[in-house]
């Protein structure tokens, strides 16, 4: 059985308009374990995988509120109350002298939750994938558009599945290892 | 050969010819001449020239080593530093490293967000620059507190001197904040557009140690829709989090200034001007490095005689309300009726820093609006040229800020003149030493140009263009 040790099957286009059309169709067979692969965000390319809007916008709110919250607590803390210091006569506390450190601290920890929540959904970094022991695959990152059908789907069955990426118009195919 | 292509596809009803805009590549490039073409800049033989300018580079910046050591072990009085002129060259370069520091957020995060695409081409080069430079910038502030050992005191650390806090409500703190906060955001924004490009080197790489280094920093990534999903999300967060984090950065840096009661620093003017202003030489040394890098490399098709066109034009806009700026100090300095206020202005016109002030006014106001014209825009060597003059510009408009308001203050009994020593101006060549070193090493080992991103606005990337493989039928 060689299916028994392969990850999927790659199929290579040419054109991101062609991996589009593949990519619609794969859609609407119902496949879930599958993915498409360009050297740059293609425009309409999650309309065409059915994905939803992307995740990342909590982590970096909740960092957002994390920074704002931490800035003001340790602005108080450190000059209202663990070492209280009267400048010019004026109140321990107010919410305009933090304002600038505290704007800082939100947006740096927004960005931190952007940056890290993206690897963390993307689950990176990851040192090992089956497709980049793949020769034919290095072209992902170059001119070559790729759609990946993983053997594990529930609706994969070799046949059928070469049958709907050729029909998709894809010129070459190959079942890339585990 | 358009027609037949449009009759091919969807009929779109196109703009006549002279409306239409150039194309951000030129001459068609397919997509794999855009990863050769900047790959093979990291793939080819280290040039004669660059090993060359690299040491002589290196041999420059240990002036910074040498002087700040000296500097270290003899006290801040090596300085040409008196009273009351207790700021001069370190804060003057620190505002300077600073500004230059601006282009590159603004160019990633601004352009992204209003959708100018041409910032593709130029926004990793700059933001290579504007990290180099916040780091230049990082070392005056530490190197002027004199005591250079309580630098840490800066941070609000927990130490054992009783507990002993930062004071929040000076300005010079909110600077330690934004200046840290902005070399972090601007370095993981930098580090985030290049993951796609290093997986781009790994794939081609041949030796083992670029396998290993380039496969490392790329993360494993593979060009994978779902990641790229949440890639574009996070890129689209941060340009919005760095667009108010880039003008906030030099207000703080203003605010040093503003808060305080000297005449000609005590202004609410001071934010915006500084921000244009940083922009301004931002964009002055952007295109002072990127002109030779463009002919030196051959990527006249990538970075266009458009694109210089651009930058020159955010040059004069922003040169201009530097301008407009100045000249508005001196209607408050009169209209406000403060004498030390108007005397301030007077003075740094006419007084003893006349020659500062007249080369800044040449520098920053006079030289943008050559760019009025597009004979001299289009002029690549006389942009270069006038970018020069920008840069110098922008440095003294820091000294006439700093020096010219704090030497003629209140008292006259008080005034005093300054002048750097040899270790103020050799401490700052040898920063010069360190950008170009790291600069160097940047356009050595990572892509210059950002691979990806320049490929994502070409007509092959767009599945609805014929060129990207868009047949009739489809919508």
């Amino acid at each position: 059985m060689e299916n028994a040790h392969a990850y999927g099957l790659l199929a290579e286009f040419d054109t991101p308009a062609d991996a589009m059309h593949a990519a619609e169709k794969v859609r609407d067979a119902g496949f879930t374990r599958w993915d498409v692969h360009t050297p740059f965000p293609v425009h309409g390319m999650d309309e065409a995988m059915g994905l939803k809007n992307s995740k990342v916008g909590w982590f970096s709110f909740c960092g957002g509120a994390t920074g704002f919250t931490a800035g003001y607590t340790m602005i108080w803390f450190m000059n209202s109350f663990n070492y209280p210091i009267v400048v010019g006569g004026k109140p321990l506390m107010s919410p305009m002298f933090p304002f600038p450190v505290v704007y800082e601290m939100t947006i740096l920890l927004s960005a931190f939750g952007a940056i890290f929540g993206m690897l963390f959904l993307n689950k990176l970094p990851k040192l090992h994938h089956p497709l980049l022991k793949n020769r034919r695959f290095k072209a992902a990152t170059d001119d070559k558009f790729y759609v990946i059908i993983e053997t594990s789907d529930p609706r994969y069955v070799e046949e059928e599945t070469r049958e709907l990426l050729e029909s998709a118009g894809c010129k070459h195919m190959e079942m890339v290892g585990e | 050969m358009a027609s037949n292509e449009l009759s091919s596809s969807v009929k779109i009803a196109a703009p006549p010819r002279e409306l239409e805009r150039e194309p951000l590549v030129l001459n068609n490039r397919p997509l794999g001449w855009i990863s050769n073409q900047i790959v093979g800049i990291i793939e080819g033989k280290t040039p004669r020239w660059w090993w060359i300018t690299f040491v002589i580079s290196a041999l420059v910046m240990l002036l910074c080593p040498i002087y700040i050591g000296y500097l270290i072990t003899t006290g801040v009085g090596v300085w040409g530093l008196n009273s009351p002129i207790a700021w001069g060259w370190a804060i003057v370069n620190f505002v300077f490293w600073i500004g230059i520091g601006h282009a590159g957020t603004l160019i990633s995060a601004v352009l992204f967000l209003l959708r100018q695409k041409w910032g593709t081409s130029i926004n990793r080069a700059a933001e290579a620059m504007t990290i180099f430079a916040v780091m230049c910038a990082g070392i005056f502030p530490g190197i002027h507190v004199g005591r250079i050992w309580f630098a840490w005191w800066l941070f609000p650390l927990p130490n054992s001197n009783g507990p002993i806090w930062p004071q929040f409500r000076s300005p010079l703190l909110w600077d330690v904040f934004a200046v840290s906060t902005y070399f972090t955001v601007s370095l993981l924004f930098w580090y985030m557009g290049l993951i796609p490009d290093l997986a781009t080197i790994r794939d081609r790489c041949k030796n083992f140690l670029g396998k290993f280094f380039y496969g490392l920093f790329s993360l494993g990534w593979t060009g994978s829709n779902r990641h790229w999903s949440n890639y574009e999300k996070a890129y689209l967060l941060l340009a919005g989090l760095s667009t108010p984090l880039v003008l906030s950065v030099h207000s703080i840096v203003s605010f040093d200034f503003a808060v305080s009661q000297v005449p000609g620093w005590h202004t609410t003017i001071f934010p915006p001007y500084f921000v244009a202003g940083a922009i301004f030489s931002g964009f002055g040394m952007v295109l002072t490095l990127m002109i030779p890098l463009r002919s030196i490399f051959k990527l006249h098709d990538l970075l266009t005689v458009r694109h210089i066109e651009l930058m020159c034009k955010v040059t004069l806009a922003t040169g201009t309300i530097v301008g407009y700026a100045y000249g508005m100090e001196f209607f408050i300095a009169w209209y406000g009726g403060n004498p030390y206020e108007a005397y301030c202005f007077q003075n740094r016109a006419f007084g003893p820093y006349w020659w500062a002030y007249w080369i800044m006014i040449s520098c920053n106001v006079i030289t943008p609006q050559f760019f009025w014209f597009k004979k001299l825009r289009t002029n690549v060597v006389l942009v270069w040229i006038l970018s020069i003059f920008v840069n110098i510009g922008m440095w003294f408009e820091r000294f006439v800020i700093v020096v010219t308001s704090l030497h003629r203050d209140y008292i006259p009994a008080n005034w005093s003149y300054y002048s750097p020593t040899k270790v103020d101006v050799l401490t700052f060549v040898g920063t010069f030493g360190l950008f170009m070193v790291l600069f160097l090493l940047f356009i050595r080992f990572l892509p210059l140009i950002a691979i990806s991103e320049v490929k994502g606005v070409t007509d092959y990337a767009d599945p609805h263009h014929p060129r990207g493989g868009a047949k009739g039928g489809h919508h």
